[in-house]
Formats: structure tokens, C-alpha cells, sequence
């Protein structure tokens, strides 16, 4: 297949333990020969020789934390199912689209077979009756490339009846989006698989797990997070849990964007690296374009509060972030040197999570929009000061109560750790006021310069005389 | 037993109650019901707009978010989707829910266009009065509003004003999930999103009215009603239904003695607040200004306005002339089923016991022997819960449209599995668990073979079995179809009934006493006996033979040959215009009564507005016509005619005034109904190259009530013949084309509609409608009609 | 007439029989649609209504919801500029101001002979890579307005018909489940224990 003129390569040639981007390297990592000659459905070959109760328990040890964005432990996840109700569904969640973030994409692209085996072993550890792998539709490559692979392992035997020659059958559909952002979240991506609006369903009652795809226990599962098992069914929870953190096992891949030298999608140990490594180590983005000063960053996807250079030092790791206002969200670092006008940043924000409301709950479809009214108007110079405190109302009927953000010692701030209070159904309405708040609580006098304040202007009662 | 034994009470423990509190107060709440409900039982009203307690909860509105404490603090909560669970600590009032209802008003209304003064909602509104109970006070949206064009209509009926809309899915989930009608839906996304239907798709579900009552904004208005009135000038009151026989609890509006609206009201047992367009709106009829509003007297070949003493003297001298040419055999009369118990009572009372005849009766074959309701009876409830429902009658959506959402509904949950015997698909075909279709005439064997299969009979052992049971063809008599309802009597002991009769309050004037004593003639008997020239003088009580009698010829032959016709009526329809003397009746809403639905469930009707010019109740005309025939019923008010039926009439001892008031009271079966007959049912072999003919109703059609109802009258569909696509190639015709239709009476051409709705081998062809009449084909005393079909 | 062809109707119902629920398949089907006639029609979702058993309406309410499904003709080529975070900060709003001059065009407009859509669009996956755009969905990373030229050149010229498809053609590769080797759909309704479980899952 042949890419285009200016696509660019992965540059990740860091001297760490890959997990998920081993075959990254080869440019034929993608085929079925290359999967195998690199160990390929070895990972499928281990599960089927345990139970998959025993599968599901290695899982559950390796404690991989779920890489869409929410972090919560594979293995646990599964167990959640209500027992003895079927049939149940996997569904992959390759809808990536939150802004910074990248690998998914990068996944599908580059090691497909990986991803298809990484399935295989969930639903025979969980008892998953059908997959659907839904990705996301503005990735034609990657929908390409996954369909080969599964065109590939159908004729060899790794999908559909009888794996292996095992009691193991399950089919893999292949389904693609069309273009929604909101369908990210794991309720929507149920939605739009029925055929309908990618409209989040209310947790409670619809937690896929109990009441998912078709009203069966449904197991969500994020492209990352399963292209991990292939790796730890050859290896073990125990190697798995060897990299990384107690907390954050494994590695984990970032993207990190923006002003830096060198922007990347890299396999980072989990837990361990800091900020400060991501943003000017040698083996990452090797410091901020031209030298200039650092101002912000964005520390996990779009969605993100800010941080600024006093966080550098915390790792990437999702209680500490957490701890400090922000959160890791889907491994997506954007960058900000001294010359961004940050009002503007926000307002880029703020439109995108506005445009991809899907509309169907009341403070995310109107509030998200009046934000980024108010904010435009700010930005072109025709806000006010009461604009500002407005911005501020507005995300108080989004999320009321307090809002997390980044501690400050020029400001004096100290931080609001996660969560946050939310009236709306999911994440996205709060998603366009995280950017407004971040910018306006640490760079409110960036807001200020904008206001251009005006002469009073004498009502005239009546008609005004013809001169 | 010791004085020092403390006495042990005994706790008793509800497993179904649920222990919360509610703003700090105690509150025993059940078990799984939802917070917002909760605490409406504990007096804490929490604003809604999208929660409505007959649908599915959906939570997007986000109006409810009140702060619950389940033991880890206090945490934001859709009181519409959680429900309580134990020591629930819920909080409708801390500054926290304040400022998301606040936050959630000030945004609802930031495009809300606020043009309430001209609003039809305007004073009525839910997001009007939630403003102002708990909203912010103020606007701080000064950004331009969403602007769409308004307003559309959506349908005949039905407008939307787009910009008005609050997108809380009230109207979207009722079409879908309540009437399975989804043609308005969600469009686009984000701040973009409104409610369309696909274009050239109109929103012509039966059940679009009610759509509009359940917006709470003035999104969804109804053409009958825009800018008609405002909410405070209405006065309203309590009434039923009478279009059909499901009757349904409504309330009546009017303003300045004129009606001008007819709402649903939420009756548990009844109708769940549902309406069908043709109840909601037929009201208009009423308001006709082509109702005769004054006794006419045939002088010469004109029909002249008279007054009442004139008019009853006329009407007295016909039925005295009548006995003394014929006796009172040569009396009959037709009808009743129009009005209310007491209009019937009467009229039962004036025909058995002061003319003297037996020959009375409300049905005009159209529907199944009247021993159907000496059956162990189902309510509407019981069908709706039982396991198993047979269904052997007509289409439920087109006839009894509320009973249809109900079935509905029952069979989308999987409470009830819906087994359905019907000579071609209905409304309710694709939620029946199964649909056996039969040849008109081989019921019985359907029913037969249905029984002896496994699954079929396992299923009927299953739990609880009704069987609704109606006329789905007017082309062939009712002997099939009671003998199929027979066999499944037989082959379910304990299997009750529901009686799917159509017209209004049929169930009512039958139980009353509107039926044929020992040796009186029902309709057809006594058409065919006015035929014969037989019947001196012919009463018809509402009644309209021409229009809704089968049999077209035999009911033209009847009234022909009946030497006197004395019609009660609203219009002077096809019928009444033959008549000696037309008796003005006062119409639905401008009189009081009772009224009895196809459960056996007695209802109120109210007088909304003053009758028509000079029209009068028909239990009036009944007492007035009695008394100048030398007897005195007694009435001097409709709630003496009330309490001699709670006297007289055997199960009717419980139907009091205030036993009738809100949902009714169920009367008990009339024991004095004879239980059906046995019938032989003999249906020779169709001749392959006939087509069996199978003629029904739909919704709207060309009955007075939606004739005269200006904003129904253009919905009926065109007289034609329905053929199943491959029997049309069979014919050698196509969609559309014209073809000879002939039937042992005659021809008559007929356009065709390709249908796979049709069985293979019969012809269908709706009944009263624009066009050439089916009934001129209809020979009523044959047990089947077919037909040939040829090209033209 | 722009319902499925014949091909693509004995496709669509493969399509459907893959997943336990016909109107799962309305997504796959609009795309199947566009790919036969480049933006979505009316008559085309009156038919794929027909075959997944939903009404025309409901799924005019999905169509409309993804941003990828065209109602009105749009040019053989869609340009789309992304402009979120990454790209904006690198320059998405100059590359945008260049292409609407360049092509001479506003974004949302088409150009007069038919060839070029030009869209503002949000996050495409590649923030690393800003600024960056797509043409029917492939992606052309860091752009500048030299290269914007260059491949509309290389465009207009047909030297890229191998890479890049017409508008409406996602993907030239098509899953193919071979029916011997399907393991089948799982029925919601019908509860069965997959059969590797069944025995304690002893395999």
C-alpha cells in the first residue's frame, strides 16, 4: 500500500522496553509474515493452552490500566460482567479522536495483527461471543490495513470457527465510524454500533459491562489497552508488572505536540517519566523550537486543565497528575511556548469540543456554545470585562462547584485535584470549559489585554436631529 | 401466659420499602421507583422537562439533577434515571442544586425564543412555570438565538416551531417507543440538532396529537387549536372518549360555550393519557354548522323545520299508525349505540315496554353476536398483562387505536405474547409473537391447527390467556370467527374475553338493554323485514343504515320499503334524509351521562357546552315521545335515567354517581345476555379464479364525525381494491390501474393498490371511504363474498 | 435513482448478516452509498431504511449526525484543513488562509470545475505531524503552502489516482468473512454460553 507524498515516519528510537511498538521499526510490520516472524500469535497459542479463567487472572495481575482516557484495569473490567448472562460482546474502541492523541491510529496502522490477537485473547479469557472493531471513519489506512490483517488471519485460522482446531470460535467484524468525536465514549460507540446517534447513554443504569451492546454485558476495550495482552499471554503479568510502577504497570505511549524540536508518539516506561523528561530529553523531544520558553502544556489530551512549568517534574503518572488538577486522560501531551496567544488556544479548544457536542443534553449543547461565543468575542477584541466572569458562570452550570487546575506560586494557587462535579451526561460539555478555565485562571491577564475598554456612549431618548 | 413476658411485637418488614430521606425528612419510598418520584410522593416537586412517567426515562434534559448522599457525600443525580436505594440521603434544595437548576433554565432558555405572549403554550407552559419557580431570574445570553424557519408542519395536524423546541425527546420517544411510529427524529448534532421527519414522510401517525399535549414548550401545536384561545380563558371538565368503544378519560375544553379542545387524561386501567387523533380532534363535528339543529317533519318531499311539540306529536302519530296498521312486530328500532347509557336505557325502555316491540338493537353488522359479553370478561389491564393474548378480530390500530397502544406495548416489553389470527397483516402484526393468516371462512381451522402445534399449546398453558375477539371482515358473517372463538375456549379453560367492538358505547346500549328480546329481529332481520315491507316504522337512534350497514343493497331495500322512518339524529345523513320526521339529538359534549367501554368499565361524560339550536339528549326525546304515546318514563334528569339503570339492569347496581367519577367502575356482566349460540359454519371452497373478498375499517373514514370535522374530514384514502403484488400479475393488472370487480350482487370498478399486506387469493377493500362503494358488492347473508377480478 | 445498485445491495445484505441487529449495519451502509454515488442521497436512505429495518427518518437522524456523510454533491476531492490545538499552534490558520485563496474558494465551498471541497476539520490524528490536512481522508503531513500547491497540482493532474480515491471510497480494502469459516453472529436473544466456557473452560 502505498502512503503519501508527505507522510512522515515514527521516529521513537529510544532505547526502552516496547511492548506494543516492537515491530514499529519494520516498515512491513503490518503483514502476516512479519507478525510472525516476530513472534506473532504466540500470545494466542499460551492462552489457549490455560483455562480462560486462568487467562483472565494473568490479566488481571498485569493491571493494564485502560488507555483510552478513564484508566481503569482491564482485567477488572471484564470481571464486571454479570456471571452466567449471555451472549457477550467486545467492542474495541479505535474511534481516537481526542486532540493530541495518537496511537491508536499509529496501532491499526503498523501492527494490526498485534491488536487482532490482543482481541482474540480478551474474548477467549472473558467468554466474548462476537467482536466488533470499530474505528474510527477519517483513518482509511488504518481500516485498510486492519481489514487485510483480518482477511490474512481468517485464512489462516486464527479468527472465526475453531481456532487452532480449539472449542475457541469467534468472529472479528470489522465497522467503521463516520465522523464523530462524542462516539469516543464508550456509551456513544454502542449507540452509533446499533445504527444510531452517537449519543452517550446515562451510567448508571447503561455500564456496558452489565447493560452494553444490544442490552448484553459488553466489554469496551481501547486499541492500546489490548494490543498490551499478545505480549503479556508470551510473557506473563509478572514481566508486565516489572516495568513501570505498582500503580501504573507497563509502558504506556504518548504523544506529545506542539512547540517542541522533536514531536513524537513515544513508548514510555509507565509511571516513572516526568514531564520534564517528555519535553527536553534527549531521547524525547529534545526542548521547546527555537529555544523559547516554555508556557504551557496541555498534560492528557484536549480535555486536560493546563499545566505550566512549575509541573514539569511530576511524572506521567494518573493519581499524581490527578493530585495536581489535571489528569492523563488518552496520553496526548500539547505544547505551548512563550509566543501562543493562550485566549486563542482556548478558544481552538473550546470550538472543538462546542462542534462535537453531540446535543443531547442541555448545559454541554447550549453552554459549550455560549462559551465559545464569549470567548470569540474576547478573542477579536470586542469582550468585556464582564465577558470574563461570565465565561466563568457559564462553566459553573456545566460543572458546578469548584474546577480543577494547576497550582500556581506566582499566582499564589494552590491545586484542585480531580474530579470534577458535572450536570451533564459525559465528559464532553466539561471538556470545553477546562481549556477556558485553565487559561483564564493561570493567564487571566492575557484575557485582560484583550478587553479594549470603552468610552460610555450617551443614550439618545427620542429621534436623533437630522444635522 | 406470664405477666412479666414482654410482649413481642412482631415487626413486619416491606421488602419493597426503601428507607430515605428527603431534604432531612423520613420518607419510606419503594423499592426500584426513581428519586423524582419519590420525593413527588414525599410533596418535593423536582422540575422536569424530559422525564415523563409513561415513557422511558432519557435524563437529557438535566432539569432533575438534585444532590444525593449514598454514604460516599453528596453527589450530583439524574433523579429521573437513579433509583432510591436504602438511606439515600436526597437534597431538592442545597445550593448546589439550586444553582444546576438555575444553570439549567438560564441555558434552556438562552435560545428559547421567549415570544410567549403570542405562544399557545403561554400560560400552560412547563418551561414557563419552571422559569419562574426555579430559574435564575434573568437572562445573561445576549448572543444571537438559533433561528429556523416556523413553524413547519410536521403533518395534516401538526406543527413545530424549531426554535422554540428544547430537544427533550418527549415527542421522539413517543412516536417511537409508545405509538412505533418513529417518523419525527433527532437531526444533526450539537447546538445544530432539531427534530424533522425524513422529507415527504409527514408525521401521519393516528397518535400525533398526543405529542403535542406532551410537549413542554410551545414546540408541537395543533392545527385545530392554533391561536384559538388562551389556557386561562379555558374552562375544562372530566369526560370519555365516545368515537370508539376503548373509552378513553379525556378532559373537554371550552371557552365561551365553544369547545375548543380535548386533552388525555392519564387513566391507569384506560388509556395511560394516550389519545388517537380521530378522538382527539373529531370534536369539531360538533361544532358543524351543518348539525341539524331542529326537529324537521317531512312535508311533502321536503324535510321542514318544526318545533319539538309538532315534531313529537308527528313522531307519536307515525309509531301509533305503525301499530295499529302492523302491531308492534312491524316496529323496530336501530341504533343507541351513539350515545350514552341513559340515552339508551331510554330508548330501550320506549321500544320493549311502551311500543311493545322486540325488535331493538344497537349493532349494525358490523360487529359479533351481542352474547360475546356474557363471556367471562377480560379488562383492557388483564390483556394487557396476561401471557398470552389471541387475537381474532380486527385491525386494532385502525379501530380501537388505544387498545392497540396497550397491546402494543405489552408485546414490545415481553409481558404478553400476542398470537394473532387475521385475514391480512395489521398494525399489530409485527409485534405478534405469532401471525396466522386465514382465508375468511376457515377460522376455525386456523384456530384448530394452531392448537394442535406444540409451541402454541405450550404457550397457552403459560400463564394467563385473553382472547380479543372482534369482526375483522364486514364481507362475511360472524359465524367463522365465533366458532373459532369457541374452540379456543374449549381448548383454554379459564381463558377470558375482551370484546373488540368498534362503535362508541355499543357495549353500553347492549348491556343496558339496546338487544332484541325472545323473538325480535337484530338489523339485518330487520332491514330484510323492511324489504319485505314488513316494517311499518322504522326508528333509527343514531343510526345510519346507508352508511354503515354492510350490505349496501339490502340496507337501501330496507329503508325503501319501511313505510315510516323516524330518525334521531345529529345530521341529516344518508338515512335520515329518508325519514318521516328527524328528532334533532343533542351531541358528544353537550350532554351528561355514562358511558360503558369494551372492559364493561362505566364512565362520566360531561356537558361541556349548551346543545346545538334546539337539540335535545336522546333520553329526552325517548321520555318526550313516550309520554306523548301515553306513557311517563319518570325522567325528569339524566340522573334518574342513571339511577332506574342502577335499579333495573342486573350488574348495574354499583354504578353510581360518584362510583363513576375519575376511572369509572367496572359493571358486572348482564347475566340476562345469552351466551353465544352455536352456529354451523358452512363455507364452501373458493372458485380459483375468485378472490375472497375481505372488507374493514380504517381510522379515518367518511362516519359523520370526521366528515364534519374539518381538520380530519380530508384524511380518509381512496375506496379501492387492495391485492397482494402477485395476484395483480395475476390479474393482468397493475398498481394503480382500474379493474371490474363482481360479486353475485353486482360490479363495481374499483382502482388497485398493490399490497403484500393482502393474503395471496383475497381482495381487500377499506369500508366507507371516498369512491365507489365495496358495500354494493356485500351480500349479508352469504357466509363469504368472493369475488371475480377482471380487467378493464 | 440513486438507491444501492444491484452489486452493492447483495453486499450490503453481507454486510448485514454479520451483526446480530440488521440497523447495526447503517453506518457501513451510508458509506457503502456514498461510495456509489460520492454524497448521500434521499432515495438512498429510504432504501438502506428498507433493508435495515428502521425507518426513513431514523436514519436520515444517524446520517446527519457524522459529519462524514455529505447531503449535497461535494467535489472529487475533499480537502480537509484540520485546525485543532497542535495545528493551530503550527500554523493551520495561514494553511487555511493559503487554500482558500489558492483554490479561490471560502471553506465549506466547492470549486467551479467540480474537483476540490475545501472543510475546515477538527483533530485528524497526526498532532505530532501539524500542520496537517487530508484529501478523502488520507493524510498529508506538515504542510506548508508550497506543498498545499504541489499536491493540488499533482491532483488536478491525476499523478496521485493510485493513492488517493475518488470522494466517497473510505477504504479499497473490504473485510471478507468467509462463510465456512464464520464463527456466526451472537444473537442477543439467544443466551448460550460460548462453547469454550461451557465446561469450566477447559479448552
Amino acid at each position: 500500500m502505498s502512503s503519501y507524498p508527505w507522510a512522515a515516519g515514527y521516529i521513537d528510537d529510544g532505547d526502552r522496553p516496547k511492548i506494543v511498538t516492537s515491530r514499529f521499526q519494520h516498515d512491513d510490520g503490518f503483514t502476516l509474515d512479519r507478525y510472525h516472524a516476530t513472534g506473532g500469535y504466540q500470545g494466542l497459542r499460551a492462552a489457549l493452552g490455560r483455562t480462560p479463567a486462568e487467562v483472565h487472572e494473568e490479566v488481571k495481575k498485569a493491571t493494564v490500566l485502560g488507555r483510552g482516557g478513564a484508566g481503569f484495569p482491564a482485567g477488572t473490567k471484564w470481571g464486571l460482567m454479570p456471571a452466567g448472562k449471555f451472549p457477550r460482546y467486545l467492542v474495541v474502541n479505535g474511534d481516537e479522536s481526542e486532540p493530541g492523541t495518537y496511537k491508536d491510529r499509529l496501532l491499526m496502522e503498523r501492527d494490526p495483527h498485534q491488536l487482532i490477537e490482543g482481541c482474540l485473547i480478551a474474548a477467549y479469557a472473558a467468554g466474548l461471543s462476537q467482536v466488533f472493531l470499530y474505528i474510527r471513519g477519517e483513518m482509511p489506512l488504518a481500516h485498510e490495513r486492519v481489514a487485510t490483517a483480518l482477511n490474512e488471519a481468517y485464512a489462516a485460522g486464527y479468527i472465526g470457527k475453531h481456532i487452532l482446531g480449539s472449542k475457541f470460535s469467534v468472529d472479528i467484524v470489522l465497522h467503521w465510524g463516520a465522523g464523530a468525536y462524542v462516539v469516543g465514549e464508550e456509551t456513544a460507540l454502542i449507540e452509533s454500533l446499533e445504527g444510531k446517534r452517537g449519543e452517550p447513554r446515562l451510567k448508571p443504569p447503561f455500564f456496558p459491562a452489565a447493560i452494553g451492546l444490544y442490552g448484553q454485558p459488553t466489554i469496551v476495550n481501547n486499541v492500546e489497552t489490548l494490543s498490551n495482552l499478545p505480549w503479556i499471554a508470551v510473557n506473563g503479568a509478572a514481566a508486565f508488572t516489572a516495568i513501570g510502577t505498582e500503580t501504573s504497570p507497563g509502558t504506556r505511549m504518548v504523544a506529545v505536540s506542539g512547540h517542541v524540536n522533536r514531536p513524537g508518539v513515544y513508548e514510555i516506561i509507565n509511571g516513572t517519566t516526568t514531564f520534564r523528561d517528555l519535553l527536553y530529553g534527549e531521547e524525547f523531544c529534545q526542548g521547546i523550537r527555537n529555544g523559547n520558553e516554555l508556557k504551557a502544556f496541555v498534560p492528557g489530551g484536549g480535555s486536560a486543565p493546563w499545566f505550566t512549568p512549575e509541573q514539569l517534574d511530576l511524572p506521567f503518572e494518573g493519581r499524581q497528575v490527578g493530585a495536581a488538577g489535571s489528569m492523563l486522560g488518552s496520553g496526548a501531551i500539547m505544547v505551548m511556548d512563550h509566543t501562543t496567544d493562550i485566549p486563542k488556544a482556548a478558544l481552538t479548544l473550546t470550538h472543538f469540543y462546542a462542534a462535537e457536542s453531540c446535543g443531547q443534553c442541555t448545559p454541554c449543547r447550549e453552554g459549550g456554545t455560549w462559551l465559545e461565543r464569549v470567548l470569540q468575542r474576547v478573542v477579536d477584541g470586542r469582550g468585556s470585562r464582564a465577558d470574563l466572569d461570565q465565561l466563568l458562570e457559564i462553566g459553573e452550570s456545566i460543572c458546578p462547584g469548584s474546577f480543577p487546575h494547576a497550582s500556581s506560586t506566582t499566582l499564589g494557587l494552590a491545586a484542585t485535584p480531580f474530579p470534577y462535579k458535572m450536570t451533564t451526561i459525559c465528559f464532553v460539555g466539561p471538556s470545553a470549559y477546562a481549556p477556558v478555565h485553565s487559561a483564564l485562571t493561570l493567564f487571566r491577564e492575557e484575557f485582560e489585554a484583550k478587553i479594549v475598554e470603552r468610552k460610555h456612549i450617551p443614550v439618545t431618548v427620542g429621534a436623533p436631529e437630522h444635522e | 401466659m406470664s405477666d412479666t413476658a414482654e410482649t413481642t411485637e412482631e415487626v413486619v418488614v416491606d421488602p419493597n420499602a426503601v428507607n430515605i430521606t428527603i431534604n432531612g425528612v423520613p420518607h419510606v419510598a419503594r423499592k426500584g421507583q426513581l428519586v423524582i418520584d419519590a420525593a413527588a410522593d414525599a410533596g418535593e416537586y423536582i422540575p422536569r422537562f424530559c422525564y415523563h412517567e409513561r415513557m422511558t426515562p432519557v435524563g437529557k434534559c438535566r432539569m432533575c439533577l438534585v444532590e444525593c448522599d449514598s454514604g460516599r457525600g453528596p453527589a450530583v443525580t439524574v433523579s429521573c434515571m437513579v433509583p432510591v436505594a436504602p438511606d439515600m440521603k436526597v437534597d431538592t434544595e442545597s445550593p448546589t442544586t439550586k444553582r444546576m437548576q438555575e444553570g439549567i433554565l438560564e441555558l434552556l432558555l438562552a435560545n428559547h425564543p421567549l415570544d410567549c405572549p403570542v405562544c399557545d403554550k403561554g400560560g400552560e407552559c412547563p418551561l414557563q412555570d419552571q422559569a419562574f419557580s426555579h430559574g435564575p431570574g434573568e437572562s445573561r445570553y445576549v448572543e444571537e438565538k438559533r433561528h429556523y424557519e416556523k413553524p413547519i408542519a410536521i403533518s395534516d395536524l401538526v406543527f413545530l416551531d424549531r426554535e422554540r423546541c428544547i430537544l427533550c425527546d418527549r415527542c421522539t420517544r413517543f412516536a417511537d417507543e409508545v405509538a412505533g411510529d418513529a417518523l419525527i427524529h433527532f437531526n444533526s448534532r450539537g447546538n445544530n440538532t432539531h427534530i424533522t421527519t425524513f422529507p415527504d414522510e409527514p408525521f401521519a401517525s393516528y397518535f400525533s396529537g398526543n405529542t403535542v399535549q406532551i410537549c413542554p414548550v410551545g414546540a408541537l401545536t395543533a392545527k385545530p387549536y392554533r391561536f384559538k384561545a388562551r389556557p386561562w380563558d379555558l374552562a375544562q371538565q372530566e369526560s370519555t372518549c365516545t368515537t370508539c368503544s376503548v373509552g378513553c378519560r379525556t378532559v373537554v375544553q371550552t371557552s365561551r360555550d365553544e369547545l375548543l379542545r380535548v386533552m388525555g387524561v392519564d387513566s391507569d386501567p384506560v388509556n395511560h393519557g394516550w389519545l388517537c387523533d380521530r378522538g382527539r380532534f373529531d370534536f369539531e363535528s360538533v361544532k358543524s354548522e351543518h348539525r341539524v339543529q331542529q326537529p324537521l317533519v317531512r312535508v311533502g318531499a321536503d324535510l321542514q323545520p318544526a318545533t319539538w311539540n309538532s315534531a313529537i306529536a308527528a313522531a307519536a302519530a307515525l309509531i301509533t299508525e305503525a301499530l295499529a296498521a302492523g302491531g308492534a312486530g312491524s316496529v323496530a328500532v336501530l341504533g343507541g349505540a351513539r350515545g350514552t347509557n341513559e340515552d339508551a336505557f331510554a330508548w330501550a325502555r320506549l321500544g320493549h315496554e311502551v311500543i311493545g316491540t322486540p325488535n331493538v338493537y344497537a349493532q349494525m353488522g358490523d360487529g359479533l353476536p351481542a352474547g360475546l359479553l356474557a363471556l367471562p370478561r377480560a379488562t383492557i389491564d388483564q390483556m394487557a398483562s396476561a401471557a398470552t393474548v389471541v387475537l381474532l378480530g380486527p385491525d386494532l390500530k385502525e379501530e380501537l387505536p388505544v387498545l392497540y397502544l396497550r397491546l402494543r406495548a405489552a408485546a414490545e416489553k415481553g409481558r404478553t405474547r400476542v398470537i394473532e389470527f387475521a385475514p391480512r397483516h395489521t398494525g399489530l402484526t409485527s409485534y405478534a409473537w405469532k401471525h396466522i393468516g386465514y382465508e375468511p371462512g376457515t377460522q376455525v381451522q386456523a384456530m384448530k391447527s394452531a392448537l394442535a402445534d406444540e409451541a402454541v399449546a405450550a404457550q397457552l398453558a403459560a400463564g394467563p390467556v385473553v382472547v380479543v375477539a372482534g369482526r375483522a371482515n364486514l364481507a362475511e358473517s360472524s359465524a367463522a370467527t365465533v366458532a373459532a372463538v369457541r374452540e379456543v375456549l374449549a381448548a383454554v379453560p379459564g381463558a377470558t374475553v375482551l370484546p373488540a367492538f368498534r362503535r362508541g358505547n355499543v357495549v353500553g346500549a347492549l348491556q343496558v338493554g339496546m338487544r332484541p328480546r325472545p323473538g325480535g329481529l337484530d338489523t339485518r332481520g330487520t332491514l330484510q323485514a323492511a324489504a319485505a315491507g314488513k316494517i311499518e316504522c322504522l326508528v333509527l337512534v343514531g343510526a345510519d343504515p346507508l352508511s354503515d350497514f354492510p350490505d349496501t343493497d339490502l340496507a337501501r331495500r330496507g329503508l325503501a320499503g319501511a313505510t315510516r322512518i323516524i330518525a334521531v339524529d345529529t345530521f341529516v345523513t344518508e338515512s335520515a334524509a329518508r325519514a318521516n320526521v328527524v328528532l334533532a339529538a343533542s351531541a358528544y359534549a353537550e350532554k351528561s351521562g355514562t358511558h360503558t367501554n369494551l372492559e364493561g368499565r362505566v364512565t362520566s361524560l360531561a356537558a361541556a357546552v349548551t346543545p346545538a339550536g334546539n337539540c335535545r339528549a336522546d333520553w329526552m326525546i325517548a321520555a318526550d315521545l313516550a309520554l306523548e304515546l301515553g306513557t311517563d318514563l319518570g325522567y325528569g334528569s339524566v340522573a334518574d335515567v342513571t339511577s332506574d339503570i342502577a335499579a333495573k339492569v342486573a350488574g348495574h347496581a354499583g354504578v353510581t354517581p360518584d362510583a363513576v367519577a375519575g376511572d369509572g367502575v367496572l359493571a358486572e356482566v348482564n347475566p340476562q345476555l345469552d351466551p353465544m349460540n352455536q352456529v354451523e359454519v358452512q363455507v364452501g371452497e373458493r372458485n380459483a379464479y375468485e378472490y375472497r373478498l375481505v372488507v374493514s375499517r380504517v381510522l379515518y373514514d367518511q362516519a359523520v364525525g370526521t366528515a364534519m370535522s374539518p381538520s380530519l374530514a380530508h384524511l380518509t384514502r381512496a375506496s379501492a381494491v387492495h391485492l397482494h403484488p402477485l395476484d395483480i400479475e395475476r390479474v393482468g393488472t397493475t398498481d394503480g390501474a382500474r379493474v371490474k370487480v363482481s360479486s353475485t350482487r353486482t360490479s363495481v370498478v374499483f382502482g388497485v393498490v398493490a399490497d403484500p399486506s393482502v393474503l395471496r387469493g383475497t381482495a381487500w377493500v377499506p369500508f366507507n371511504q371516498p369512491g365507489p362503494e365495496v358495500g354494493e358488492l356485500i351480500d349479508c347473508f352469504a357466509a363469504v363474498n368472493d369475488v371475480r377480478i377482471e380487467t378493464i | 435513482m440513486s438507491r444501492l445498485n444491484e452489486a452493492n445491495t447483495l453486499l450490503a445484505k453481507e454486510i448485514i448478516g454479520r451483526y446480530p441487529k440488521a440497523r447495526s449495519a447503517t453506518i457501513p451502509l451510508l458509506h457503502l452509498s456514498q461510495q456509489q454515488n460520492g454524497h448521500i442521497t434521499n432515495d438512498a436512505i429510504a432504501h438502506i431504511a428498507e433493508l435495515v429495518g428502521a425507518t426513513s427518518a431514523e436514519v436520515l437522524g444517524t446520517c446527519t449526525f457524522y459529519e462524514m456523510f455529505k447531503m449535497e454533491p461535494v467535489g472529487k476531492y475533499l480537502v480537509n484543513i484540520c485546525g485543532t490545538m497542535s495545528c493551530q499552534l503550527l500554523g493551520a490558520d495561514e494553511l487555511m488562509h493559503h487554500a482558500e485563496h489558492s483554490l479561490g474558494v471560502k471553506a465549506g465551498g466547492t470549486t467551479a470545475d467540480g474537483m476540490f471541497t475545501l472543510e475546515h476539520a477538527e483533530c485528524q490524528a497526526a498532532c505530532t505531524e501539524a500542520p496537517n490536512m487530508q484529501v478523502n481522508y488520507r493524510h498529508c503531513h506538515r504542510m506548508t503552502t508550497e506543498k498545499f500547491d504541489q499536491l493540488i497540482d499533482d491532483l488536478r493532474a491525476g499523478r496521485l489516482d493510485g493513492d488517493i480515491p475518488q470522494h466517497g471510497t473510505l477504504a479499497r480494502v473490504r473485510q471478507v468473512i468467509p462463510a465456512e469459516k464464520a464463527a456466526g453472529v451472537a444473537l442477543p436473544d439467544v443466551p448460550v454460553e460460548p462453547a469454550w466456557m461451557a465446561d469450566g473452560g477447559k479448552s
